[in-house]
Order: structure tokens, then sequence, then C-alpha cells
């Protein structure tokens, strides 16, 4: 049995890059969590709360769904429906 | 990899070294009377005693010789503040070891009913006290690796 696929994906690392090449370490720091878990979130390792997602869509100031996209064919639940 | 998988290995490597080093200082101290004699438990009874503040000082000096030697290695210092990835892997991490002290414990328990001698009790509690702590270590360190 493989890795399951995320359901999450992000544009994290795409909208760093057009707030002026904002850093993980700028990122983490005005949303209060470490680096490592930007790492982890744009690799797609860890899925935020809703709390910390909301936080980085306002730090982006875009909306949630241009930050995290939902990925409904990589969902076991949905397949088995 | 990660300070926090370093991090993890380092508290691997300790609870082994702790246990060991401390087995091998107290076994010397066992005492030669029958396995049911009170000396026995009293025995044990110190060695469990001793061995939770013994391991919780070491585990503090193991964290910040690793911090110490971490920073000056990688140049990169320990994260200030635990966020929500941090405890819900703390939170993972526990509850997996805390399944295996459970199991550990049925065992021990298991060892009295089946008429084993005391010190075999013991040993088992402890066997799943450490594998316990190991477990739990080594969550943390495959869901700080594999994402969680």
């Amino acid at each position: 049995m493989g890795k399951p696929l995320p359901l999450i994906s992000n544009n994290i690392r795409k909208l760093r890059f057009h707030h002026n090449e904002m850093t993980q370490q700028e990122l983490a720091d005005n949303v209060g969590v470490t680096r490592q878990t930007i790492v982890a979130i744009e690799a797609a390792k860890y899925s935020p709360s809703l709390e910390l997602a909301f936080r980085i869509a306002h730090v982006f100031n875009v909306p949630l769904e241009e930050v995290f996209i939902y990925l409904p064919d990589h969902d076991p639940i949905l397949k088995q429906a | 990899m990660s300070i926090h998988e370093r991090k993890a290995i380092a508290s691997i490597i300790g609870t082994i070294v702790i246990s060991i080093a401390y087995a091998a200082y107290m076994i010397q101290r066992y005492p030669v009377a029958d396995w049911y004699s009170a000396d026995v438990f009293r025995f044990w009874g110190a060695y469990f005693l001793i061995l939770i503040p013994v391991s919780i000082v070491a585990k503090i000096i193991i964290a910040i010789v690793f911090s110490i030697l971490n920073t000056i290695a990688t140049g990169e210092a320990e994260p200030a503040i635990s966020d929500e990835r941090d405890q819900l892997i703390d939170l993972k991490a526990t509850r997996n070891g805390m399944w295996l002290f459970v199991i550990g414990f049925l065992l021990a328990m298991g060892a009295v009913v089946i008429g084993l001698p005391p010190a075999a009790m013991f040993i088992v509690l402890l066997c799943g006290g450490i594998v316990s702590d190991l477990i739990s270590d080594f969550s943390q360190f495959y869901f700080y690796r594999r994402g969680v």
C-alpha cells in the first residue's frame, strides 16, 4: 500500500514569490508558526487548521480557495460513494 | 533532516543509554534472596522511584546538550514556539506510546496471573515503559518525516 495522495494542494510557494519573494520564515512569523510547518504545508505533508489556513490567505490578501485547492479525485471517501 | 527529527533521534539514543546504564548500575544491588522476599519488592520499588527523577534530569541534560551541539553544527536555532503541527504530532506520538504502555501493563498483570515471580512482572512493566518511550519518540520522528 503506497502513501495516500494529498487531498489538498496549495499555491503558497507561488503566492510567496508574487509577494516580493517572501521567505518561508517571514510567512511563518506572520502567521505564528514555525518555518518547518510552512515547509510541511508547501510540501502537502500537513493540512493546516482552518484558522491557520485563513491566516495564510489573509497575509496574501486573497480568498482561501486561491491558496488551498481541494482535490476530490484523491479523496478515498468520495471514491467509495 | 529537520531539527525535530534530529531531536527525536537524540531522545531515542538518550532513552536507550539511560535505560542500559541505570539497569547496569542497579543490577549490582539486586538482593540475593528468594523470588518472593520482601527485599525483592523493596528493590523494585526503589528501582522505579529512583528511575523517574534520574530519567527526567538525564533527558533535560540531553535536550540542553543537543540544543547546544545542534546550534553549533548547523547554525539553526531551536524554534521558540510549539505550533499546531508540533502539538498534533506530540499528541499522536503520546497516544502511540500510551498504547504500548497499556499493552506492557496488561502483559505484566498476565505474568502475575500465570504464576511468574513478582520480578517478572516488574521487568515486563519496566520494559513496557521503555518501549512506550521509544515508540513515542519514534512516532515523532515518523510524523515529522512522513507528514501528519
